[in-house]
């Protein structure tokens, strides 16, 4: 509970996703920024034309489906792959001669990468003789980071002595031990269970706020980019689809792959009919479906004229389901209902439209489910606000 | 059969064996080791008959002494023999290792689709005979050999090279037949190891040299050492490339031992020379052994 709520507060401190808008206003420095990077293998070209700026403090998640480049991106970053083409800037300076072991970015591996010679401290200890500091400077790093991570009392074990969940803190604290400027996650919570996964994640987004050090992490699980990140990068075949806060992203995404990539998204195919009326309606255009009767009026950022093709895209979970038709709302379609799948605290209505597509409504569930008064093959009426729908050109 | 017998039969299989191809063997050895030497067939006293009952073996036991082995002490020759031979095995190792390792760290750096053809070319020589692989070498390093020609025709020498009988042929035919027993370990050791951690320690400020010796040596050290005692154990008693690559000055303690055997029918002392050769490699067999248990607990 206690780390929850410490999330929350962290969306609505200064180091948020929506105050990026506000640093580049200000002309401030980004501490990453991608210009133009192209990485190709061969004829394969992995990364396309990503431009991207990260700013200092902030947790910024890389998202996508496997093989859409993000390790790719972040390998770049850390300087074991030169990018085809673009430039990256660290601060500013442009970062690509500057060999790996000199970037003040350090990485935490997927498979955590610890050295199985040396000890918990010894791993820990391994970047800071590097550096050439002092004997006593070296263990009091070392002691503080054991402590960060809570891994004192294993510090002579050795990493196949220890627990998945273990050397994933021994691996997080080595990376952090020479305060990089810049830490780069890659899945780092991929190995763990569901359990102790979202434990970690609470975890690291404490450290982070501890330490203010820029994290970039690399998932492609999209519930973990929410819960830790500042902001989301949604990645697609090597480009960067989207960039906005998770509730940015989630309300508000700017193509049927981000919105179908990011929650359950019901999309409908249609067209532009013209500017819709009403009180809540600004700059909202009527919608009409194919073959559908009814028109809907949602939200339309990209300004469409008036007969482009588009797509609605609604979240099942704001679209209300009734047997009865609703005279107060605006847009309305009935349907048939085919299928109910339940998880225990929610429903999910699959509804069947004239067109023959179907849409999924989501209802908490207040009943218990024998009560419930919707059932199998009911003529019922969906409905959802003018707010609710998003009108999607790509 | 119920399961614990079917356990004891399986387990007994290796004793039995050990019993009877190491065992018994040594233990005539050891007997012939304490005996006398005789104008005999066989050339030693007492020989062992149960026909005589009782009187017969104490006769026998009484006829045993340990007079050969203070005889090894006695003869310069002897000690001279371990000791050159425990040195040249030392130096070969060692050159092996030289040439091993790099061979094999290569080996696992080549593309994935090379590997098995490589693996292949380290263990081609094993298809033909020992012998004739030595035999070879003499054709080799001989004055008017391919080595001696090619090097006078590139001109960087101007008179031929004497390497034939002597102690650098006996480097050479080491290295050379020993190498697949360096080799092959290494390249183990160093193909099971997470390129990643390399790349973390560059992350980390290390240097890629650097990183090769703090990360890859290290790791590579349970082969190293495998890849040495496998070299370094038989190379102490090798007979066949002193005997043909050595010249008259080599001294190893395999050359030794056949002279006894063969040349003076010493039976006795040359069977006293082969258990205290044994005794002589116990040690470095026993620390192998250890490592290798060590290194079973270490990846479970
Ligand atoms: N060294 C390489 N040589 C050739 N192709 C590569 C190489 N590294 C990556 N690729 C290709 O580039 C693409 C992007 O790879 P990348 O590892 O960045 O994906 P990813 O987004 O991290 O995926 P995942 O979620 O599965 O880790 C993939 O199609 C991959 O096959
Ligand atoms: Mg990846």
């Amino acid at each position: 509970m206690n780390e929850q709520s410490s999330t929350q507060k962290r969306n609505q401190q200064t180091v948020s996703g929506n105050s990026s808008t506000r640093f580049e206003k200000e002309g401030r420095t980004p501490i990453v920024e991608f210009r133009n990077v192209v990485k190709q293998f061969g004829e394969f070209t992995a990364v396309d034309d990503v431009s991207l700026k990260i700013w200092p403090g902030e947790f910024f998640a890389l998202l996508g489906p496997s093989g859409c480049g993000k390790t790719t991106l972040l390998r770049m970053l850390a300087g074991f792959e030169t990018p085809s083409s673009g430039e990256i800037l660290l601060d500013g300076k442009n970062i690509l001669p500057v060999p790996p072991n000199k970037r003040p970015v350090n990485m935490m591996f997927q498979s955590y990468a610890l050295f199985p010679h040396l000890s918990v401290r010894d791993n820990i200890a391994f970047g800071l003789k590097r550096d050439g500091m002092t004997k006593e400077n070296i263990e009091a790093r070392t002691e503080e980071m054991l402590k960060l991570v809570r891994m004192e009392n294993f510090a002579h074990r050795k990493p196949h002595q220890m627990s998945g969940g273990q050397r994933q803190r021994v691996a997080l604290a080595r990376a952090l031990a020479k305060n990089p400027k810049l830490l780069l996650l890659d899945e780092p919570l991929g190995a763990l269970d569901a359990k102790l996964r979202e434990a970690t994640q609470f975890e690291l987004v404490n450290i982070q706020e501890k330490l203010g050090t820029t994290f970039i992490i690399v998932t492609h699980d999209q519930e973990e980019a929410m819960t830790v990140s500042t902001r989301i990068g949604v990645m697609n075949l090597g480009i960067v689809a989207q960039v906005d806060t998770p509730a940015g992203i989630y309300e508000n995404p700017s193509s049927r792959f981000v919105a179908d990539f990011i929650g359950d998204v019901n999309l409908l195919e249609g067209r532009i009919e013209g500017e819709a009326k009403g009180k809540h309606a600004e700059g909202n255009m009527l919608f009409a479906a194919n073959g559908i009767e009814t028109t809907f009026s949602a939200r339309c950022p990209d300004q469409l004229e008036a007969g482009t093709t588009c797509w609605l895209a609604v979240r099942p979970e704001k679209i209300a389901i009734s047997k009865e038709k609703d005279t107060k709302a605006v847009n309305q379609v009935s349907g048939v209902v085919d299928d109910i799948a339940y998880v225990g605290n929610l429903s999910t209505y699959h509804v069947r439209l004239a067109n023959g597509r179907v849409i999924k409504a989501q209802e908490v569930n207040r009943r218990r489910v024998e009560n419930r008064e919707i059932t199998w093959e009911d003529e019922v009426w969906l409905s959802f606000t003018e707010g609710a729908g998003l009108l999607l050109a790509e | 059969m119920n399961k614990g017998w079917r356990r004891a039969v399986l387990i007994a299989v290796p004793y039995l064996w050990l019993l009877f191809f190491f065992l018994v063997p040594f233990i005539i050895v050891l007997k012939i080791s304490l005996s006398d030497t005789a104008i005999a067939m066989p050339p030693y006293v007492p020989t062992f008959s149960l026909s005589e009952g009782w009187s017969g073996i104490q006769n026998f036991f009484s006829g045993l002494d340990f007079e050969n082995f203070a005889w090894l002490l006695d003869d310069r020759l002897y000690i001279n023999s371990y000791l050159s031979s425990l040195w040249i095995a030392l130096v070969s190792t060692f050159l092996t290792l030289i040439v091993g390792f790099p061979l094999a760290y290569g080996m696992t750096r080549a593309p994935e689709s090379w590997r098995p053809r490589l693996l292949m070319l380290i263990i081609l020589p094993f298809w033909t005979s020992f012998l004739i692989r030595v035999y070879a070498w003499i054709g080799i390093l001989k004055t008017e050999g391919l080595l001696n020609q090619f090097l006078l025709w590139l001109g960087v020498i101007n008179d031929p090279l004497i390497i034939m009988n002597t102690n650098t042929a006996v480097y050479i035919g080491i290295v050379y037949s020993y190498l697949p027993f360096m080799v092959l370990p290494i390249y183990s050791t160093l193909d099971k190891m997470d390129d990643s951690l390399l790349e973390a320690a560059i992350d980390l400020g290390c240097s890629k040299i650097s990183a090769f010796w703090r990360i890859t040596v290290p790791l590579a050290l349970p082969g190293i050492a495998a890849g040495c005692f496998l070299v370094f154990i038989p190379a102490v008693g090798e007979f066949v490339i002193p005997d043909l690559l050595g010249g008259s000055q080599t001294l190893m303690i395999g050359k030794t031992l056949w002279n006894e055997f063969f040349s003076n029918r010493d039976w006795p002392v040359a069977s006293a020379v082969a258990i205290v050769l044994l005794l002589l490699l116990v040690v470095p067999i026993l620390i192998f052994q250890r490592m290798l248990e060590r290194e079973q607990e270490g990846s479970k």
